[in-house]
């Protein structure tokens, strides 16, 4: 069986996720710009610690072999560690998303004696001024100390997880270094216009001449560097990236967020791409299986606008949430089409008539406060 | 090592293997790598590595005609490579 009929089987859906993101809280120490679920505050409706452990036994039923944990910052729930072990003791690997605020030496410690346990420290920028001013003052300190912390645990390869923008392309050989420096591995994803990410996206995501230039840099390093296979859209500039090429939401990938609602992936949380919830009946097992939303993006998907397009296998028309969240069209390109081919669909949509996520759980600003919070339902 | 039809072979002890519609998925927790099982004979062949003395004998349990016998020594060649099987380590 060849590798291209393989991606179509992918495109037909798994029989359970390979690649399975699950925020554990919407709380957050941070208040990054382009955060992908609005995170701040914690939901009063999150997944219990019991409940929690149910999901885990039935990713375990599903042979799910790990999950991707991140937030909101996953390390301020209280019972992270439990939640953690209680993973890997099913045999379930983690991998988990943290700003780094929490890894002490103490708990770097205690990270490094476990297993089947990967940790991404998320960084966006070589100095503080360039990370902070995407991710709030002290976090490139926050980072740092929680890099050091690993290395002295002896932790073995953590990653250095990096959103590529506009202020950071430039940087992509120093981030590469201060990965060697620390002996961990580089990973570069792609920003997405989701959660508040939707609200800095114009102004963040790369130029034109940056995709080429991250294009051009993948090709030489995409070996040794992670990238979620996020840069699928460059592939219409030559020659594929490493990875695999294509949209995975609802058919390879999906996300379970905090309160436990099953989205397509993890960058479109917003009701069109909400399948169910891990506490109805049937629990996750039958969102991913019988939810009419994953089934239906399990149906071969137009190439629409894209069909003539000579470049189409290549790109396969890009990310669906970065279409979303810009006020696209699904069956038509990338809002960075690197053909420039959505160029102008993208100038006449008026800024603020895109969909908005369903729920924001950013913290009140206090000083330019707009509107008072939101008090929970009862 | 390569692979032969007398190699002494086991599914690597830190790989899981899940049944897809197109074979199967292996993961190794050790090296973290995600294999793809391409057809379901392949999956039937590797999952009874660890019943039988041999290869050949694997593929003779599993019902494999002979004339098929390289292509699966083949597979199980590049298996070995991405550690989802390995000789088989006597338990003493």
């Amino acid at each position: 069986m060849s590798a291209k009929s393989l991606v179509d089987e992918m495109k037909r859906g798994l029989d359970a996720p390979i690649c399975l993101t699950w925020e554990l809280t919407y709380a957050c120490n941070l208040q990054c710009v382009h955060c992908l679920s609005s995170s701040g505050q914690r939901d009063e409706r999150e997944l219990s610690t019991d409940e929690a452990k149910k999901i885990l036994d039935d990713l375990r039923d599903l042979q799910v072999f790990y999950i991707n944990i991140g937030g909101g910052e996953p390390m301020v729930r209280r019972d992270f560690f439990e939640l953690l072990e209680y993973s890997v003791a099913n045999g379930i690997g983690v991998k988990f998303s943290t700003n780094g605020a929490f890894i002490d030496e103490e708990k770097a410690r205690r990270l490094a004696a476990m297993d089947y346990l990967d940790i991404q420290i998320s960084l966006d920028g070589v100095d503080a001024a360039t990370n902070d001013a995407v991710r709030g003052e002290g976090s490139y300190d926050m980072a740092i100390r929680a890099m050091e912390n690993l290395k002295a645990a002896n932790f073995g390869q953590f990653k250095i997880s990096v959103v590529v923008t506009r202020h950071n392309v430039s940087q992509l050989d120093q981030f590469k270094a201060l990965a060697d420096h620390y002996g961990a591995q580089l990973r570069i994803t792609r920003l997405r216009p989701a959660g508040r990410g939707a609200d800095t996206w114009h102004e963040l995501h790369p130029t034109n001449a940056q995709q080429r230039e991250i294009y051009n840099w993948l090709l030489k390093h995409g070996e040794n560097v992670l990238t979620g296979d996020s840069f699928f859209h460059l592939n219409a500039l030559g020659e594929s990236l490493p990875g695999l090429n294509m949209c995975g939401a609802g058919r390879v990938v999906c996300l379970i967020d905090p309160i436990g609602d099953v989205y397509a992936c993890p960058f479109v949380i917003h009701d069109e791409f909400k399948a169910g919830n891990v506490r109805d009946e049937g629990g996750f097992a039958k969102v991913w299986k019988q939810s009419d939303l994953f089934v239906s993006l399990r149906e071969p998907q137009s190439a629409g606008a894209c069909a003539s397009c000579g470049a189409f296998d290549a790109c396969q028309g890009g990310c669906m949430a970065a279409k979303f969240f810009t006020g696209l069209p699904l069956d038509g390109p990338d809002p960075e089409c690197v053909g420039g081919d959505a160029d102008e669909a993208l100038s006449i949509i008026s800024r603020g008539s895109e969909p908005k996520p369903s729920m924001d759980h950013s913290k009140p600003v206090t000083l330019t406060r707009k509107k008072l919070p939101v008090s929970a339902s009862h | 090592m390569s692979v032969a039809l007398e190699s002494v072979l086991e599914i690597h002890p830190q790989v899981a293997v899940r049944p897809e519609t197109f074979g199967a998925l292996a993961y190794h927790y050790g090296n973290r790598r995600l294999i793809f099982l391409k057809h379901p004979d392949v999956v039937t062949v590797v999952q009874s590595l660890n019943s039988h003395p041999d290869v050949q004998s694997t593929l003779t349990a599993c019902g494999v005609a002979p004339e098929r016998w390289p292509s699966f020594v083949a597979a199980l060649s590049s298996l070995e490579t991405s550690e989802v099987v390995r000789e088989r380590q006597i338990a003493s």
